[in-house]
């Protein structure tokens, strides 16, 4: 039997999502069976598409839960660079950018996630900030071709960055030794996940149902006032809600909840702005309904970091 | 000829669509199994493999690229694998500079589009870049003629334009890594050579016709 399903808490946030999934399903099929004017066809067919591809995703999530940390690493690892693959894709480089980039992709990546791995903590923290932002520029200025050299630099080093390093702090929460919590990483883990994606789930739902008033409508047309109130609020409840899985009271899980979301938010408008600057939608089009992998997890590169932190100076003695 | 797929060549196909994560739009047409010269712009290594592994493997195995003699039998492992594992028809470029008058340019002219028609036979179709080099990637180069002598000699042999997009960035000309982005395949209106038409006219329809099917445009 896996070590995961011997945590009573951890085998409890597993059915949770279940039950999710199953409601959500249930709701998706009336909605469906009832849908009449055209108008609506498109948002529904669309969210059906996206509860679907939540199934998928929940399943490969919860299989690498239960596979212990390697699965969780291998799993991120995979996320990161099929994120990043579709940011290098849709970011012009130029020629004289190949190698960079090949190590971009094949030796600064994955030595991060191999980092988790081993369990080095003080190389992990400065591998990308540090090591990689003294190596990019090197390694373009010896390809030699300087037109846009800065701007070309800067944009390898945010996707390394927002691909590689924010997201691989999620699964670095397993390697955080917590007195009192050891061998329930994988439930802080889920935790994060859980509630920054509930966030984003919640404040598309809230902003379908009442969403009136836009927020940086030049940005991201569909996000208002009325959702990223009432996501933040009930996604916050639910973190909340949750607070027996993690080492938190529940006032520090509200805290923490609270700030998972706002800082969902911000990476998602954040992404949305550079899809803006390049002229796109989406990222690519890898699950059906989501538009790509970066768009899913946007709002997660942002969270991971500072929850990690926060996690690690508060409750890491 | 041999129709059987070799596994090396079924193996690579499969490598360099993982490498290139090719998405394939048959925009003008549907997959068939009737003869056809694919005709696409060319930018790297990667081309000719990622164009037949957009085939159904029953027209890929009788699909078969036409690639430059002077390079694919630059060394052993590539004549093995234009040869054996991908039955690549092989051509003598530049054949009009080496000739020493017109006679000769028109005979040898002749030869190579003789070879092509010799390995198109009755039941198989071919891959060709009529930039007849590798370019950049900012913008297909010019055609050569080669496109219209087949069509002039093969009227009833479909010519269908596409274009692969970013393939230049993830293996440019002159690197040996590949760098794993995204890429797309989009597959044209089948064209043909209208009565009379004049050559030049012919190739920059054909040109206009790869070139149109670019999606993102210039990086």
């Amino acid at each position: 039997m896996p070590e995961a399903l011997r945590d009573p808490k951890l085998v409890a946030l597993f059915g949770g999502v279940l039950c999710l999934l199953v409601l959500s399903s249930v709701i998706g099929y009336i909605l469906k069976s009832r849908q009449a004017a055209d108008a609506s066809r498109t948002t529904i067919d669309n969210l059906n598409a996206r509860i679907k591809a939540w199934w998928k995703m929940s399943a490969i999530f919860v299989l690498s839960l239960l596979l212990g940390p390697i699965g969780s690493l291998v799993l991120f690892g995979l996320i990161s660079f099929l994120a990043m693959r579709e940011y290098m894709t849709l970011v012009p480089t130029r020629r004289g950018d190949h190698r960079t980039l090949f190590w971009s992709f094949f030796v600064i990546m994955p030595l991060q996630y191999y980092l988790i791995g081993i369990q080095w903590y003080g190389l992990f923290a400065i591998m990308i900030p540090v090591l990689a932002y003294i190596f990019i520029p090197s390694s373009i200025a010896i390809a030699g071709d300087t037109a846009h050299f800065l701007e070309r630099a800067a944009k390898i080093q945010f996707g390394l960055m927002v691909c590689a390093y924010c997201l691989s702090h999620a699964p670095a929460l397993l390697i955080l030794k917590i007195p009192g919590f050891e061998a329930h990483d994988a439930r802080l883990l889920l935790y994060l996940v859980i509630v920054d994606q509930m966030s984003d789930v919640l404040q598309y739902v809230w902003g379908k149902l009442i969403g009136k008033h836009k927020i940086a409508w030049r940005v991201s047309p569909n996000k208002t006032w009325e959702g990223f109130v009432g996501g933040v609020a009930t996604a916050t409840a639910l973190g909340t809600a949750l607070w027996w899985v993690t080492p938190f009271t529940p006032l520090q899980s509200a805290g923490l909840s609270f700030t998972i979301c706002i800082l969902g938010f911000a990476g998602g408008l954040v992404m949305s702005a550079i899809k803006r600057d390049i002229g796109i939608k989406d990222f690519g089009v890898v699950i059906e309904g989501h538009g790509g992998i970066l768009d899913r997890i946007d709002s997660l590169c942002f969270g991971a970091p500072i929850f990690f932190h926060l996690v690690r100076y508060y409750f890491v003695p | 000829m041999n129709s059987a797929i070799h596994p090396i060549a079924s193996l690579l196909a499969a490598v360099a669509r993982g490498i290139t994560g090719v998405q394939v739009q048959w925009a003008g047409c549907e997959p068939s199994e009737r003869q056809r010269i694919y005709f696409a712009n060319h930018s790297s290594h990667l081309d000719f493999v990622v164009l037949w592994s957009a085939l159904p493997s029953a027209i890929r195995a009788k699909t078969r690229p036409i690639a430059a003699k002077d390079y694919w039998e630059g060394s052993p492992l590539r004549r093995y694998l234009a040869e054996k594992v991908f039955k690549a028809v092989l051509i003598e470029r530049g054949a009009a500079s080496k000739a020493h008058n017109p006679e000769e340019v028109h005979h040898l002219g002749r030869t190579l589009i003789d070879d092509m028609i010799n390995a198109l036979g009755t039941t198989n179709s071919m891959i060709f870049f009529p930039e007849g080099t590798r370019g950049t990637g900012e913008q297909v180069g010019p055609f050569r003629s080669g496109l219209y002598h087949l069509a002039l000699r093969r009227p009833d042999v479909q010519l269908v334009p596409a274009y692969l997009e970013n393939l230049n960035r993830i293996l440019p000309k002159g690197e040996f890594v590949p760098v794993p982005m995204l890429s797309l395949l989009t597959f044209g209106k089948p064209m043909q050579l209208e009565p009379e038409e004049h050559k030049d006219v012919f190739l920059e329809r054909a040109h206009e016709a790869v070139s149109s099917l670019r999606r993102i445009g210039p990086a």
